[in-house]
């Protein structure tokens, strides 16, 4: 090695090469959160694909009726979030791996969220509206 | 994407990490069908029957089919990597055993879930 700088010797401030890459203390969240949810799905989805079972040859009045109950409503309500958190997170590490080009990258990320947001309050509402009346 | 991907020789333990993502984007897709199941049930018997409908024909029934076995492969396999996170599992022979694990079940839980719908059964 010649002596000197060497090639990318900075002129940056500690600060400013950190700056946008996120928040320390923030790195393992994404992590803990997709755990957390997975956790609380194992039963979620055990729940669910019973209730789909017991539904699968009954008629609409019996199907509500079933939704009306306010376990099963609740733990409807439950599974949907967990299940539409988990999928956000899983499809964003999908996305960071495959999509380079930034702007899409960008776009995809806001577009799955709010499709997440979008779906996980749609389904929300109506078990509430089911329950309620 | 790991490196040399086209040097590696056929594994287990990376095809059920490859299928583990494709079955959580599948699933992820899959969400449409249960909102569209849960608002139909909230608006009449006529928009439930449309969507019924649907999962009755030829194509909804395969696709649910592939939908059941990507929940059951998503959740055996999901168990799987929560115990690699405890730190249980890492052992070659062991990550080969419960792979296989997860094949077989993800397998065996798809066939009796369909076996239950087509004989009307567990209703």
């Amino acid at each position: 090695m010649s002596g000197g700088l060497p090639k990318h010797a900075d002129l940056q401030t500690p600060l400013k090469r950190v700056r946008g890459w996120g928040s320390a203390r923030s790195g393992t969240h994404h992590f803990t959160v997709q755990r957390i949810t997975a956790v609380a799905l194992v039963p979620l989805v055990i729940w669910i694909v019973w209730l789909a079972l017991t539904l699968m040859h009954s008629d609409y009045t019996h199907a509500r009726a079933a939704l009306h109950h306010p376990v099963n409503a609740l733990l409807m309500i439950l599974f949907i979030g967990a299940v539409f958190w988990h999928a956000q997170l899983g499809v964003q590490v999908v996305i960071e791996d495959y999509v380079h080009t930034r702007w899409l990258e960008m776009t995809s990320q806001i577009l799955i969220k709010f499709l997440c947001v979008i779906g996980a309050a749609a389904a929300i509402f109506a078990v509430v509206r089911i329950a309620l009346t | 994407m790991s490196p040399h991907l086209g040097i590696y020789r056929w594994q287990l333990t990376m095809t059920l990490s490859i299928l583990h993502r494709a079955t959580g984007v599948a699933l992820s897709a899959g969400t449409i069908l249960l909102c569209a199941l849960l608002i139909s049930l909230a608006t009449g018997p006529d928009s439930f029957a449309a969507v019924r409908g649907f999962c009755a024909s030829p194509f909804g029934i395969v696709v649910m089919i592939g939908w059941t076995w990507s929940l059951f492969f998503h959740l055996c396999n999901g168990i799987r990597h929560l115990l690699w996170d405890i730190g249980w599992g890492f052992e070659i022979p062991r990550a080969y055993a419960t792979g296989w694990t997860v094949v077989t079940l993800s397998i065996l839980l798809t066939i009796a879930t369909w076996a239950c719908v087509f004989t009307g059964g567990a209703a």
